[in-house]
């Protein structure tokens, strides 16, 4: 009797939330984990939303490009030297006589591939170094700090460019150039977010039941800071595209004949007044990449920290 | 027998404008099974010397002993032992979570780390201290921002007790909590005492919490204790001026007694770089020109101690 009574009054309630909190799947997304709540965030975000699908986009057609792109990149069609974009040619031909269209899509390989192995790089190397100078502290913090300095003031595409000289071109030489420019910003913000992290009592609980220093560092804290990581990860992706492009344009990067965006808009820029569709197409390739990801870096940046 | 004792124990602070006596020569013995509450106002080092006992910080000087062990420098497989005997309870159960682990988890860590239970020992007694501590089973997966905070201190608890410890220091436990949680989680923490025997060092600066939960009392100012003394004996007769000030802010449930509110005048003065004299001096209506010395810490009653030269003279 008791039982029934009790479950009346616990249907009643139910009902009543149920009015308060609209349908049921609304009610649902309050009892999402951080992750899923991030996710929605993200998806409310319209910008952002756009980046990403534009990136999806991109990645498709770099992998899918044998299948997408109607000619080779290397093919030289003596036919269509300069040619203007038409049907046959939608973004016109270079002075080789090579399809754009299919060497911007066999580009974004390189392009995207290079952004994301260097981001990804520098996250790691950051990450683990920033972690473990933030933890520690004391001294050891001092003295990698003023390392992190000398190294910064630096500037990132002087040193890339010394780099790459110093080791030639090449893809993984370019990835090598370019990640070496990065460590220390992302090192520092690591360290910056473990300073903030350090003083809190789940790190002494930890101590207090023993976690080895390890432990507390890379299975307590890292999971604490890597959000912000994430989102200088990303950010960072475009801006390595750019100085990627830029050593190619220079001559130092991913060599010709492969069809990097930048090396193109290298090789295109002798003819900037007469066939100004060379430069064109590369250099909106690269904006739109580039652009789409900080996109999509700013909108993860405010789900992930909504307080901002 | 004394399950800690700390003999003239110090912790510095080294800080830009000098050094930070946060915990300055105390000693002190907290018998087995009882537990001490320790008092005073915010910044005078109650926490701090709670966390120098059980090795969170490391201490500047003196000895500290458990169960006639000194285990002041200790390192390595000791200190593991130790940590193992003696836990903290947090003040603030959100920020003593970690927000990326679930309930269980974190109950389970302590298990895990001791490494010398099997995968279903840990998982059954997992289950065992949940239960113990009150946490619904369906709950074993949330995350510390799901849930209440009397629930999170709750875990806090579960972690603290998982390995058997002897003694456990509270460092302001409830202070984060509303009233009827605080009254529950006391409850959970007397009980658990008199279950596994645990001692307890309870850190508060709730005068009620301090009054109910503590066997005895020492009070602190600025890094030093001024008095200790049993809880009984202390409420029924203070005697140093401090002491006397502090107790008299209870308000009183009597309407035929009236408050008689000692108020102290003036600021609390600095822990850093402090003059060798009595800390209270400046603030104390009985304060004299023996006060600028060093004060000891003398028995005046059994078991009931206070650091003041006037002692005798202010209780006649």
């Amino acid at each position: 009797m008791k039982d029934r009574e009790e479950e009346r009054v616990r249907d009643k309630a139910r009902d009543r939330a149920k009015h308060k909190g609209g349908h049921k799947g609304k009610r649902k997304k309050k009892n999402k984990s951080q992750l899923g709540q991030i996710i929605h965030r993200l998806y409310k975000n319209k910008t952002a939303m756009f980046g990403l699908i534009v990136i999806i986009l991109l990645i498709l057609m770099a992998i899918f490009a044998p299948l997408l792109a109607p000619y080779k990149p290397t093919d030289m069609d003596y036919t269509a030297i300069n040619a203007t974009p038409s049907s046959t040619h939608w973004f016109g031909c270079d002075n080789l006589g090579r399809d754009i269209f299919s060497r911007i899509l066999y580009g974004a390989r390189y392009s995207l591939s290079l952004g994301l192995i260097t981001a990804l790089i520098g996250c790691f190397i950051g990450l683990f170094f920033g972690t473990w100078i933030g933890y520690t502290g004391g001294k050891a913090d001092m003295i990698w700090m003023r390392v992190m300095d000398v190294w910064s003031a630096i500037p990132g595409q002087l040193l890339a460019i010394v780099i790459s000289t110093a080791l030639g071109a090449g893809f993984l030489n370019t990835v090598i150039a370019m990640s070496i420019g990065g460590i220390p910003g992302s090192i520092r913000s690591s360290r910056a977010m473990c300073l903030k992290e350090r003083e809190m009592e789940y790190l002494e609980a930890a101590r207090s039941i023993n976690c080895s220093k390890f432990k507390i560092m890379y299975i307590h804290m890292l999971p604490n800071i890597v959000a912000p990581a994430i989102v200088g990860t990303t950010m960072s992706i475009g801006t390595t595209i750019m100085g990627a492009a830029g050593l190619s344009y220079i001559g130092l990067g991913i060599q010709p004949p492969s069809p990097e965006w930048g090396a193109m808009l290298s090789a295109g820029r002798s003819f900037i007044l007469q066939y100004p569709h060379m430069l064109i197409f590369p250099g909106l390739a690269l904006a739109v990449t580039v652009l789409s990801i900080n996109l999509l870096g700013d909108g993860l940046r405010d789900a992930i920290d909504p307080k901002n | 027998m004394a399950l800690i004792e700390i003999e003239h124990l110090k912790k510095y602070f080294h800080v830009a404008s000098g050094t930070n006596h946060a915990v300055d020569d105390i000693t002190l013995k907290i018998e087995k099974g009882r537990t001490m509450g320790v008092v005073g106002e915010s910044g005078c080092g109650k926490s701090t010397l709670g966390r120098t006992m059980i090795h969170l910080h490391e201490a500047t000087d003196g000895i500290i002993r458990l169960d006639g062990e000194d285990i002041t420098h200790a390192e390595g497989k000791d200190l593991k032992r130790i940590r193992e005997k003696m836990q903290i309870i947090f003040q603030d159960p959100y920020a003593s979570l970690n927000p990326r682990m679930t309930m269980e988890a974190t109950v389970r860590e302590p298990l895990a780390e001791a490494r010398r239970f099997s995968k279903s020992e840990i998982a059954q007694r997992t289950e065992e201290l949940m239960e113990r501590v009150g946490i619904e089973r369906r709950l074993r997966l949330a995350y510390p921002h799901e849930l209440d905070g009397g629930r999170r201190q709750r875990i806090g608890i579960a972690r603290a007790i998982a390995l058997n410890p002897d003694f456990i220091m509270c460092d302001e436990p409830v202070s984060a909590l509303d009233v009827s949680i605080q009254a529950q989680v006391l409850n959970l923490l007397m009980d658990l005492q008199e279950e596994y025997g645990l001692t307890y060092m309870f850190v508060t600066h709730d005068l009620s919490v301090v009054r109910h939960i503590s066997d005895d009392i020492s009070v602190m100012y600025l890094g030093q204790l001024v008095e200790t003394s049993p809880a009984k004996e202390l409420f029924k007769r203070t005697l140093h001026p401090y002491t006397k000030a502090l107790l008299s802010a209870i308000p009183s449930m009597d309407v035929h007694q009236p408050m008689q509110r000692v108020q102290l005048r003036g600021e609390i003065t600095s822990a850093i770089n402090p003059k060798p004299g009595c800390r209270f001096a400046p603030r104390c209506p009985y304060a004299a020109e023996a006060c600028n010395d060093p004060q000891k810490l003398e028995e005046i009653e059994t078991n009931h101690f206070v650091s003041c030269c006037r002692v005798h003279e202010i209780n006649r």
